[in-house]
């Protein structure tokens, strides 16, 4: 079951959260199933007619006991759900390597750009400047810094042995950051439905020590296949089932462009749009005809998520 | 307009194509359908029974045969829906590995979007709205709701709104987008087809029936409660109505709102949820979601409602701490309108506002878990009667209990990280609605059986269905909580693993169970009919119970009560049996009533045909049928004949007749 | 009506001495219909309030999205909403004095302010379609911008329940015409006149938060 055995730190602190909620529930629960099948056995009508007491019908302790336990328990789970919604946020940087290893000092985090397309999943490698379609290769215990999105549709970002899952949205940046504990190999999902070749939206997930993480950097840029702009518009068109893929190389800014949508030439990043829209309220915008510029330049600045 | 293949034919989109000639599933489904529905026109027209049917049922508005027929509606719909889950489960059970399954992946993704349409839709809301139009009034004391010619309108919008989906099935695409059809995919980019139209039109025609009947049931409680019936001397089933239906009065509007923008983007190109030129896709996912988690309060209230006068009626004692029930009740109708955004914490809104609403969420288990306990405390030192509806109470509260524990779960943020559209959500929700809704409605409707036919249902059968869901629930989706610890997702049609199939297979028998489940429920409907005489109810009160419509005969009379009703306690008719209350027999005079109208159909079927139309582009046709439906509408106003009087010698005849059976039971 | 007092005519059935009185024995004519009809229309007026409250929330989300394109600075034409907004405010006054006439009974009255109330809600409807024809030959169309959708949506679902505030005025002056005031018509009158004001109120709404603060923000 990866997701009560995962092997990332985050993974494992969402799997703890969800066993400690469970107890903490079964302290009401079982007492409840258990008061049901007592009270359903001993007072069926001929068991205890010494018993039947027609006007019970009301008791402040009982309420006080009724209400108060379970809020007790509620505001237990309140306080976790506060302090581990907020450590556990995807935005937030890691502080640890795992419960037994703190961060060291000089760790430089990964980063990795996704990309959802439909239907299957571009990462990229910035600081190596390589990409892979399907292939996620991560050294183990580097923490991970993900930037998000997506070309179309909602999807989510799931590797169950990683880390909890955040929506690739289209014309947004979400970020992840994670780390692989354990070296294996897993896979990955879009967990949200986006139509006919969704199913097969997977990707593979390796995990391997940092000599295996170079090596595996030095195949992919060996490829003959490079992530050009044109490239990146063919694998951008729908299709299904697509099989791993690697590139040596990519296009300057791919990511960034990918995220404000305007890869395509002649398409207006979406930076420039809010910007010029920022300029129209302010009074500064285009005269009372509403065509529409296409300013040809890539983005510099990223799209606030 | 022109790119979005808007034609000017005369059937606009529709050509032989839109037939699924080469699909066998449909073709057999279509001919079972045609062969079915001859037989009963043949049989309506053998028996001469269409004018009857038309007077007595459809164009009737009579609260009690307004509810049946909805109930009705329900249930032919929840042997589609469950036709849909059937499917499902057996093409989850086999494809693996090599083995693509039987259905092709087109046909699943449809499947699983109309299963939870239908049964949200048109399985769930019908019922719940129907056992609340049968039992409210009576339990209020009044002689029917607030506006009959609107509660006639509602059902036949909400049967019109069923009737296109089912038409779906053999004409065109039914959509593929999951049953709250989630922007962008539901956009025209992406979903081209008659799919998403006829989720969009279907849901809107039936969504303003739902609305008009909650602005009815809501003004109803307000105003026509019998003399001396404070608020905190209604029966809870109709505190419970009460709060339902103005939750849903609020919300459903953002629904219409959603969809109408949904609408506006697929048929004039704006820009509301698409990803171009500022458009917002988030905002659709929390419009729906606004509506869609106060929904599921909308039908679980009832269900409250209708466990709390069980227990009460089957334990021979008065509802434990009714004022915390009442209290519990009002928390939860305000909280659920609080807790939205849980749908969808992965969506990166940040942890601050991902705490508030996952605290809010599992603040709602605290007055649910007060009435949990109150039943537990009703049961405490009663007589306690194992008939058919006091078993599924308990089936109740064994299993939802354990949905909540997952749902307070899935309300931790950092749980639901893992959690969120897997199948663990998907077992967490039919816990729930299974467990919680579907248990109440077959409880309450074998409870209130007798009271609408005058015999009760066939209890072998009633057990066979009650055994048949119970096991069959526990069995079909206990392993689906387990595969979704396992990563699995849902909506997906096939697997690679196939060490997860064992679990599959185990969910499919599950289902075969709750299909003899729901066999069996037809069954007790069906023998009961046929043993009617020995399963008679002369007495009104089978048993024993404690609120007003028991003092009625079974069925009750159109006119409900001969003389209103005056309440001086809670439970108002278990006061009146220990009061010594005598059953006047005389002193009668003439009922004053609402006259049958057949402006609800003619509006409802115009919408209907409006909403096909639209569907396929047939311009023409959608001008004249929305033009026509407000000219039937303006029309009916004109008609200032609403009523009439029973004279009082036909109430003395109909309570003579009462006053016999009753001297013949004792 | 007090549900929770008798009322005073009606007579209780007394059963044997020391019990209480369980059913009325004569018959309240006010029936289900008549005193509920005005709350029955408030709740569903309540529900059309919160269809017009989600297109304020979207017009909260997308009022800044000009996809590059004009925004309210622009487009609007602060005048024309103003002669608008005169309209219907007027128009409201107009629909308080018949209501005033229909309290006393004067049916030619009544007549005459709802006709000049209809009149006013129409001109209010030519002046906004004339100002959607202009933003659309300058080609600011809905489809041009989120912006823009959620603009002529938001203004044109007001339009449409005037236009259909307007139908429903015509038929009830005909069912004035042939039957006068009668307390069927007087209950219309009154679901009218909330219908109306209500209009008037979401107006307000749109005027100030999608008018005056664009252009002045």
């Amino acid at each position: 079951m990866v997701v009560m055995n995962p092997t990332g730190d985050i993974a494992i602190q969402e799997r703890n959260l969800i066993l400690i909620a469970t107890g903490l529930m079964l302290l009401v629960i079982v007492p409840v199933i258990a008061l049901t099948i007592i009270f359903a056995l001993r007072y069926r009508k001929g068991r205890n007619p010494h018993a039947y007491d027609p006007h019970f019908d009301h008791s402040t302790k009982i309420e006080l006991v009724i209400w108060t336990v379970p809020l007790a328990i509620i505001a237990c789970l309140g306080v976790i759900t506060w302090t581990s919604t907020h450590k556990l946020d995807p935005f937030r940087p890691l502080d640890r390597i795992s419960a037994t290893r703190p961060l060291p000092d000089n760790v430089k985090p990964l980063d990795i750009q996704v990309v959802a397309m439909d239907w299957k999943w571009l990462f990229i490698y910035p600081a190596q400047g390589i990409a892979t379609v399907n292939e996620l290769e991560l050294p183990v215990d580097v923490p991970v810094r993900f930037s998000i999105t997506s070309t179309s549709q909602m999807n989510t970002f799931y590797a169950p042995t990683l880390a909890g899952m955040i929506y690739a949205m289209p014309g947004m940046k979400s970020m992840l950051h994670a780390v692989l504990n354990a070296p294996g190999d897993s896979w990955g999902y879009s967990g949200n439905y986006t139509g006919a070749g969704y199913q097969d939206m997977r990707f593979q997930l390796h995990g391997v020590d940092q000599n295996g993480f170079e090596r595996w950097v030095a195949r992919v840029k060996s490829s003959t296949d490079e992530l050009s702009t044109a490239r990146y518009l063919d694998l951008d068109q729908p299709s299904e089932k697509v099989s791993v893929m690697h590139f040596s190389r990519i296009a300057e800014g791919i990511f960034d462009r990918a995220v404000n949508r305007c890869i395509r030439p002649g398409m207006p990043c979406i930076a420039d749009v809010m910007a010029k829209d920022q300029a129209t309220d302010r009074g500064n915008g285009p005269m009372s005809s509403a065509t529409h510029e296409a300013p040809m330049h890539d983005a510099t600045t990223h799209a606030s998520h | 307009m022109h790119e979005q293949g808007f034609t000017h034919a005369p059937l606009g989109r529709l050509t032989l194509e839109s037939l699924p000639l080469h699909e066998p599933i449909l073709i057999g489904t279509f001919l079972g359908v045609a062969a079915l529905g001859l037989l009963v026109i043949a049989a309506l027209t053998w028996f001469r029974k269409w004018g009857w049917l038309w007077r007595e049922w459809l164009t009737s508005v009579d609260h009690k045969k307004i509810g049946i027929m909805y109930v009705v509606l329900g249930i032919i719909m929840l042997l589609r829906g469950f036709s849909d889950a059937l499917m499902m489960r057996a093409q989850q059970a086999v494809a693996f590995g090599a083995n693509q399954g039987y259905l092709p992946a087109s046909h699943y993704d449809q499947i699983f979007t109309a299963h939870g349409t239908i049964m949200i839709f048109f399985v769930a809301i019908p019922l719940v709205v129907g056992l609340v139009n049968f039992v409210m009034p009576l339990q209020i004391g009044a002689r029917d709701v607030a506006f009959p010619y609107l509660n006639n309108l509602s059902f036949w919008l909400t049967a019109a709104g069923a009737m296109l989906t089912m038409v779906s099935l053999f004409v065109g695409e039914f959509a593929r987008t999951g049953w709250l059809s989630y922007a962008p995919l539901a956009e025209l980019p992406y979903s081209p087809d008659t799919g998403v139209d006829y989720y969009l039109w279907s849901l809107e025609i039936a969504g303003i029936g739902t609305t008009l009947s909650a602005v009815n049931m809501v003004a109803t409680i307000i105003k026509m409660r019998a003399p001396g019936m404070t608020l905190m001397k209604m029966p809870v089933f109709t505190w419970t109505a009460l709060c339902s239906n103005v939750l849903a009065v609020a919300i459903f509007p953002a629904l219409t709102a959603a969809f109408f923008l949904l609408i506006l983007d697929r048929y004039a190109g704006t820009q509301f949820f698409t990803n171009e030129l500022g458009g917002s896709p988030m905002m659709y996912w929390n419009m729906v979601w606004i509506w869609g988690h106060p929904e599921v309060y909308v039908l679980v209230l009832p269900a409250f409602g209708i466990y709390s006068e069980i227990t009460s009626t089957f334990t021979g004692k008065r509802l434990f701490g009714y004022s915390s029930m009442v209290y519990a009740t009002l928390v939860i109708t305000i909280l659920s309108y609080l807790v939205w955004l849980h749908h969808f914490f992965t969506m990166g809104s940040g942890a601050s506002v991902n705490s508030f609403f996952g605290i809010a969420t599992m603040i709602i288990a605290i007055p649910t878990g007060a009435k949990v306990f109150n039943w537990l405390f009703t049961m405490y030192r009663g007589e306690i009667r194992f008939e058919l509806p006091m078993m599924w109470v308990v089936a109740f509260m064994l299993t939802f209990v354990v949905g909540g524990m997952t749902g307070v779960l899935l309300a931790v943020p950092a749980a639901d990280f893992v959690l969120h559209n897997s199948l663990f959500l998907v077992a967490h929700f039919h816990n729930t609605i299974i467990g919680g809704v579907v248990f109440g409605l077959f409880a309450g409707m074998s409870y209130w059986f007798p009271k609408a036919f005058g015999f009760r249902m066939d209890e072998f059968w009633g057990k066979v269905a009650f055994w048949g869901w119970v096991i069959g629930y526990w069995v079909a989706w206990t392993p689906i909580y387990i595969v979704g610890l396992m990563g699995v997702p849902r909506r997906v049609h096939h697997l690679d693993d196939a060490s997860l199939q064992p679990y599959f297979v185990v969910a499919a028998l599950g289902a075969v169970i709750i299909l003899i489940g729901i066999l069996g429920f037809v069954m007790s409907i069906v023998m009961g009919i046929v043993r009617r005489e020995a399963l008679r109810d002369a007495t009104g009160d089978p048993w024993g119970g404690r609120t007003l419509e028991w003092s009625t005969s079974s069925p009750p009379p159109a006119y409900n009560f001969a003389f209103q009703p005056v309440v001086h306690e809670l439970d108002a008719w278990h006061d009146m049996k220990e009061n010594g209350y005598q059953r006047p027999t005389s002193g009668f005079h003439p009922v004053h009533m609402p006259r049958n109208t057949a402006a609800g159909i003619y509006v409802a079927a115009l919408c209907l045909v409006f909403g096909f139309s639209m569907i396929w582009y047939i311009w023409w046709l959608a001008e004249i049928s929305a033009v026509g439906a407000v000219l039937a509408s303006i029309l009916h106003t004109f008609n200032y004949h609403r009523d009439y009087f029973i004279p009082k010698d036909e109430i003395a005849l109909t309570e003579d007749e009462r006053t016999r059976a009753l001297a013949e039971v004792a | 009506m007090n549900t929770t007092s008798l009322p005073s005519s009606a007579r209780r059935d007394n059963g044997p001495a020391g019990s209480r009185a369980f059913h009325l024995t004569t018959e309240d004519h006010d029936h289900g219909g008549g005193r509920a009809t005005l709350i029955g229309f408030w709740i569903y007026l309540m529900s059309d309030a919160l269809i017009f409250a989600s297109l304020f929330a979207v017009f909260g989300v997308l009022s800044h999205h000009y996809a590059g394109g004009p925004g309210p600075k622009q487009l609007f034409d602060l005048s024309l909403v103003a002669a608008n907004t005169m309209l219907l405010l007027a128009s409201s006054i107009t629909f308080g004095i018949a209501m005033m006439a229909m309290e006393e009974g004067r049916t030619r009255a009544t007549v005459v302010w709802l006709a000049l109330t209809g009149l006013l809600g129409a001109s209010f409807l030519c002046v906004e379609m004339h100002e959607f024809s202009e933003l659309i030959a300058r080609g600011a169309t809905p489809q041009s911008s989120a912006f823009l959708s959620i603009f002529f949506t938001l203004v044109g679902t007001h339009g449409v329940h005037v236009a259909a505030g307007l139908v429903w005025m015509v038929t009830l002056l005909v069912q004035i015409g042939q039957r006068g005031l009668v307390m069927e018509n007087q209950r219309r009158v009154m679901c009218l006149s909330m219908f109306w004001h209500f209009l008037d109120i979401v107006w307000i709404g749109v005027f100030t938060f999608v008018y005056l603060y664009g252009v002045i923000r």
